[in-house]
């Protein structure tokens, strides 16, 4: 275990460096004459001006001098954004309970419907209920999220007055946070459920003729105790992963779509606003933030994986 | 003893004539035969496929039905005109800027107009063409970097491996939405060699580049696998060169997993084009897509909810085309997947 735990960190590290390292480079790139000074000062700055700002952010210096300031700014919290002048800690603090709200609770329930529908669609497989689970998921996958949302704002907000149609409310008014955020907790969660419940369907069919499912039945354990203790945790292990991975992307600012058509101002939203306007250092420490979560979740995962599963072995 | 081999042949499920080695045995049927016999018989696969080439074949046809039946040009906007829905002349653009709906009318206007008073029905087809194209270069470009970094990883292992798979790991790591915005961005503005922001090209650069790992690593975990075989050993043995081995013996070997992944990658290329353009760093107008409109009709809410609908519709009726067919292929070809509907 403090092996695993040595080896992953490790790991983490390393891709971390190299993410960062990855996005410094491709916007330095990008931006004009691959210095943001120009862009601060404004357009009508002297070339005096524009100089003094250079030296005063060290953009005059070598780009992996300027690498190395970056990330250190980004690290003791003291990087201010090139756009809005604001502290990008704060910028992303702000938005964090929006998108974590989001995330989690679409989270839970892609997952647990997800369960239940590919769970059905197995034991049903070839009849009518899983056929119409098929098609249902067959459409879920292929729906694009901010069309499916703009459906929703029209017809369950404009229209019938259903839902509201768009921002977010804190979580201190609980009534008013819940119903901000069902549609889209829903809009997110459509593709997801697509997915999971037809991977976990055809897992579910491959582990039903395996050896150790016939030898529960044989001992005379009841159908259902044969479905929950032995095929459906056999299962879980493929969906769990992926689950674990998407769930980090979605906290780390992967929902941007969702976020921009319900205008929810989390991360994902301040990670479009920043591309939009060439900052690099919000862009940057969001991007961080992603792959932290991505590496985190990917180890707590393969603990899971452990515990789903003891014929694997945490090395 | 005539009825004791007839009992062994019926325990084997084989009759008794091919038992008799004096009848002679029916050639084989190879497995992409069978494969084909399989899909045939799928007609719900058979029946999308037939949907999406249908799409094509329409998006094609664009140029004849803008120029021939409607007589509009996809950019062409005509605020000030009017058109007639169900005998009652309307205003293309009312006196708010409101765009006129559908007039179902298949010569003028049939599916409504955008905000700016142009051809919704014309932009469409023209639209789908762009989506289509991007999405098929995307799929083109992933599939080939993923065959070439999938088998280099696999087949060679070590240093080559490390470095491919890492390269893997950091692409897998970002958000797909937020690497193509990124991407899209960076060529966006400084333009990479030929591809500028304004050609369709760096889009689909974009979006193939994206999906390069969902790809690869499937391909390097079989690579590894099939290199283990005795076939690839013999091949060894001879003295076939390393590349040889990977095009001649290993590619063919994948050529199914191949198959499956093309219509899976893209109906995924289509839908994140519209995505990343929806979000601005995709197609740039004046070009058209599918993305484009919908982000247009999207600021229309609630007034012209046909801007919205009508592409996007479009666009759900394809990639679930693609999906579908592509379903009932992985099914074909994975003779498996029929038993363990069976078996249940």
């Amino acid at each position: 275990m403090a092996r695993f735990l040595v080896r992953r960190l490790a790991v983490m590290v390393g891709m971390l460096f190299a993410i960062s390292l990855v996005t410094f480079l491709l916007f330095i790139v990008a931006l004009p004459g691959g210095n943001p000074a120009g862009m601060l000062a404004g357009r009508l700055a002297t070339p005096a001006e524009v100089h003094l700002i250079s030296v005063h952010y060290g953009f005059d210096k070598p780009i992996w001098v300027q690498y190395f300031r970056t990330m250190e700014h980004i690290f003791d919290g003291t990087s201010y954004s090139y756009q809005s002048g604001f502290n990008v800690l704060s910028e992303i603090e702000a938005g964090l309970p929006t998108t974590l709200s989001l995330a989690l609770g679409a989270g839970v329930i892609w997952f647990l419907t997800s369960i239940v529908v590919g769970t059905l669609a197995a034991i049903k497989a070839g009849r009518y209920t899983d056929r119409v689970l098929t098609v249902l998921s067959m459409i879920g996958v292929s729906m694009p999220v901010f069309f499916l949302g703009a459906i929703l704002i029209y017809y369950a907000g404009y229209k019938a007055s259903l839902i509201p149609i768009s921002g977010y409310v804190p979580l201190s008014n609980p009534a008013d946070w819940l119903w901000h955020l069902i549609a889209p907790w829903f809009t997110l969660s459509v593709l997801f459920i697509g997915i999971y419940s037809r991977i976990l369907r055809s897992t579910i069919l491959d582990t039903i003729n395996e050896d150790f499912v016939r030898t529960a039945r044989a001992k005379g354990l009841s159908q259902r105790q044969v479905l929950l203790r032995h095929i459906l945790r056999n299962s879980l292990v493929p969906i769990v992963s992926l689950w674990g991975l998407d769930l980090a992307q979605v906290i780390g600012g992967g929902a941007i779509l969702t976020e921009s058509v319900y205008s929810l101002h989390g991360v994902g939203y301040l990670a479009y606003q920043s591309v939009q306007h060439f900052d690099t250092v919000t862009l940057l420490s969001i991007v961080m933030l992603t792959a932290f979560c991505v590496v985190l979740l990917g180890a707590i995962v393969e603990v899971l994986y452990a515990f789903l599963d003891p014929r694997i072995r945490l090395q | 003893m005539a009825s004791l081999r007839d009992e062994a042949a019926f325990d084997t499920g084989i009759t008794a004539e091919i038992l008799d080695d004096t009848v002679e045995l029916p050639p084989g049927v190879g497995p992409y035969r069978l494969a084909w016999r399989r899909l045939r018989r799928n007609r719900v696969a058979l029946a999308f496929g037939l949907i999406f080439l249908l799409i094509v074949v329409l998006c094609l046809l664009a140029p004849i039905y803008s120029q021939d039946i409607a007589h509009i040009s996809p950019d062409y906007g005509n605020p000030t005109g009017t058109v007639k829905v169900g005998g009652k002349t309307e205003d293309i653009l009312n006196a708010v800027g409101i765009p006129v709906g559908p007039t179902w009318n298949f010569t003028h206007y049939f599916l409504g107009a955008d905000e700016e008073g142009r051809d919704v029905a014309v932009r469409l087809l023209y639209g789908g063409r762009n989506s289509l194209e991007i999405g098929l270069v995307a799929t083109l470009i992933t599939m080939a970097l993923a065959i070439i970094a999938g088998t280099l990883a696999g087949y060679l292992r070590g240093i080559t491996d490390g470095i491919i798979s890492r390269v893997l790991d950091i692409i897998w790591a970002y958000p797909a939405v937020l690497l193509g915005i990124v991407l899209g961005t960076v060529i966006e503005i400084r333009g990479l060699g030929p591809f500028h922001s304004t050609t369709l090209l760096s889009t689909a650069l974009v979006v193939g580049f994206v999906y390069v790992p969902y790809v690869a690593k499937p391909i390097r975990a079989q690579v590894l696998a099939l290199r283990e075989r005795e076939f690839i050993d013999a091949a060894r043995q001879l003295g076939l060169s390393p590349l040889r081995i990977m095009t001649f013996e290993i590619l063919p070997n994948l050529a199914s997993t191949i198959i499956v992944f093309i219509p899976l990658v893209l109906a995924n290329a289509i839908l994140n084009e519209a995505a990343l353009t929806f979000l601005g760093a995709g197609v740039q107008p004046p070009n058209a897509s599918w993305g484009t409109m919908i982000s247009d009709g999207i600021s229309t809410i609630p007034e012209a909810f046909h801007n919205v609908l009508v592409p996007g519709i479009m666009l759900v009726l394809t990639v679930l085309s693609i999906n579908v067919f592509g379903d009932g292929l992985r099914d074909a070809l994975d003779p498996r997947a029929r038993i363990r509907i069976g078996k249940e």
